[in-house]
């Protein structure tokens, strides 16, 4: 298994929640204090080093209009990483293609970062969470079909080596695609996709593209890790572990106590993701059923009063001394059937630097050999 | 008497499912963005005056979306398929909100089967500048603030939270094609303004004094831009005046169709 640290880059230093109504989309950018923020940035640009450091591999992500998440464009903090990190390899999950105007752009960007970082580029696409549509402005109908015709014109564009080609399809169109540079590595980057729910897995499986999903604990994982080898099996393919990537806030400390204490922290990434019930149910997002539960007031997978012991429970976060670190996600590997990659959100909130470092380290020295052997015995 | 009769159709390409009641010159009501209102007693008020047809738009409550379909220019077409078909002349077109828009728009490309159009607190134009929002953003209010920019009387509200869950699946449809047809350029046409001349038949603009999403002061400048056109006031109603108010509502619309 492969572990790659990961950090949203929130910036916390936020007034009571109860003077605003949400984090995302709405809150004013006065709350954001520049001298805090580039010392934050930077640090967060320190962490991923270390993490390179420690021989994990990295992986960031975008979100819009957010307190949660400094980085409304992944390919800048690409291009700063690509040149401060020389092996780890990058994960970018991902691009919000869904919602993204211009598919050639995203492809150019990624292909200069795969120059850049000579070939340790990972490509991560997402429809993007929902919160992201009203940045976006664009429409929340059909952004399933959206983000397969983007990805089909972006894989186009960077395995097409003989001049332009044309693009006129139902939300794209372009007459003359011939992006400099091509990407490094040959054919192209490897790709991510992420999962939440079965609907999409069938596809990313017939491609053989990584299948990523987010916090979806035990049996919805096992739904989705499912889905996916099932279609491959169904189409005479076979499915090897390095397809299937479960992400979970991951914190290990010393003793269980240091472990919970650093989780709880994380938990932060929970808690202070108050939205407004407009922002977290855009019509035509969610599947008809989904969204009827959310227009009666349900919540979503997790609540943000969920405590730390019922986050462990449901295997959404992974804490505690090495031993019980890894016998949890042991444990939540053999109960989903496997996979080869765990991307761990290992900073969020108020966890300071040295907590971050802190934390990674125990990963990586005492935790992370053991779950490199970690195979799925039938 | 003028119990809803519920058929299809296919309209060019489209089926179109439609409640039919009354009879005597046709009349087509459009509906908004809240959805189909088949049983609403403003529509059997309506049909004392002629045979009312009240589609389902594509996308809305149980009617099939085509994929190709995204656009208030889609849904123009389907109408003008629809008016062929069942062969209507003389219609008088009712649309309300988005079915305003979507009446506008059918006007401006044929007025051959339309005798008169009553445009109800409709959008689908811009009058104000970049900066300042014509029409309440409805995708970004909060459910219950939505409430009360549509009502003038909040108990006349429909309560959703007694919905069994197939009725809250067609709310979340109905919201879903909403979206759909009215996202970007958001619920207008920037086009409009300049072929709304080509409507050359008699039109009527009907606001709900209280209207909280598209003022009567939007209405009255959407009315300016329409040559010939009346703009009136319905009081103690806001965006669903025939709904607040059915009784004052349809007495307009009598008032109207009897003039010559």
């Amino acid at each position: 298994m492969r572990a790659w640290y990961f950090s949203e880059n929130a910036y916390p230093y936020l007034p009571d929640p109860e003077t605003y109504d949400s984090i995302r989309v709405t809150l004013p950018n006065r709350n954001f204090d520049p001298k805090i923020g580039a010392e934050l940035y930077h640090r967060y640009l320190d962490e991923w080093q270390q993490a390179e450091d420690l021989g994990l591999d990295l992986m960031l992500n975008e979100h819009h209009q957010t307190a949660t998440n400094l980085n409304p464009s992944a390919a800048v903090v690409l291009g700063a990483l690509s040149r401060i990190t020389k092996k780890a390899r990058i994960l970018v999950l991902g691009n919000p293609i869904g919602n993204r105007r211009d598919p050639v752009r995203v492809a150019e960007e990624m292909a200069m970062v795969d120059n850049y970082s000579r070939g340790r580029l990972e490509v991560g696409f997402v429809r993007g969470v929902p919160y992201e549509i009203s940045p976006a402005n664009s429409n929340p109908v059909r952004t399933a079909d959206r983000l397969w015709e983007a990805h089909d014109l972006i894989l186009k564009a960077w395995t097409t080596h003989d001049g332009p080609f044309n693009w006129e399809g139902r939300y794209f169109n372009y007459r003359q695609v011939n992006i400099w540079p091509r990407p490094y590595q040959q054919p192209r980057p490897p790709v991510w996709i992420t999962a939440t729910s079965t609907s999409q897995v069938a596809k990313v499986a017939d491609f053989g593209h990584v299948a990523a999903t987010f916090l979806t604990g035990f049996d919805q994982t096992k739904a989705i890790f499912d889905t996916y080898r099932d279609r491959r099996t169904e189409t005479g393919q076979t499915t090897t572990e390095d397809r299937l990537a479960y992400a979970a806030l991951v914190y290990t400390g010393d003793t269980d106590e240091a472990g919970f204490a650093g989780a709880r922290k994380l938990l932060w990434y929970l808690s202070a993701n108050k939205v407004a019930p407009q922002w977290k149910n855009p019509p035509g997002y969610a599947s008809l059923k989904a969204a009827a539960s959310l227009l009666r007031g349900a919540s979503t997978a997790f609540d943000r009063s969920s405590t730390l012991e019922q986050l462990i429970e449901t295997g959404i976060v992974f804490a505690g001394n090495p031993d019980t670190v890894y016998r949890q996600i042991a444990k939540h590997h053999a109960h989903v059937g496997g996979y080869g990659h765990l991307l761990m959100m290992g900073q969020a909130g108020f966890l300071e630097h040295d907590e971050t470092v802190r934390g990674m380290t125990s990963f990586a020295r005492d935790v992370y050999p053991r779950l490199k052997e970690l195979l799925i015995t039938a | 008497m003028n119990a809803p009769t519920a058929k299809d159709v296919l309209a060019g390409q489209v089926p179109v499912s439609y409640v039919e009641l009354g009879q005597g010159p046709p009349i087509l009501y459009l509906h908004g963005a809240g959805g189909p209102v088949p049983d609403a007693p403003f529509l059997k008020l309506l049909a004392e005056h002629g045979r009312v047809i009240a589609p389902t738009h594509p996308g809305f409550g149980r009617a099939v979306l085509p994929d190709w379909m995204d656009s208030i220019d889609d849904l123009a077409y389907v109408y003008l398929d629809l008016l062929e078909e069942l062969d209507l002349r003389d219609v008088t077109v009712i649309g309300h909100s988005m079915g305003g828009w979507l009446a506008a728009e059918i006007a401006v490309k044929s007025t051959a089967r339309i005798a008169r159009l009553i445009l109800v607190d409709a959008v689908g134009i811009k009058v104000s500048d970049r900066n300042t929002r014509d029409i309440a953003d409805i995708f970004a209010t909060a459910p219950a603030d939505l409430q009360k920019l549509v009502f003038y009387d909040l108990s006349k509200a429909p309560d959703l939270s007694g919905l069994s869950d197939e009725a809250m699946e067609i709310v979340a449809r109905n919201r879903e094609a909403s979206a759909l047809y009215l996202w970007e350029p958001y619920a207008h046409n920037p086009k409009l303004p300049r072929r709304l001349h080509r409507i050359r038949v008699p039109v009527l603009f009907i606001w709900g004094e209280s209207d909280g999403l598209v003022t009567p002061a939007y209405g009255q400048a959407f009315s300016e831009r329409v040559p010939g056109s009346h703009f009136t006031v319905i009081l103690k109603a806001g965006h669903v005046p025939q709904v607040e108010q059915p009784d004052e509502f349809v007495k307009l619309v009598a008032a109207f169709l009897s003039k010559r």
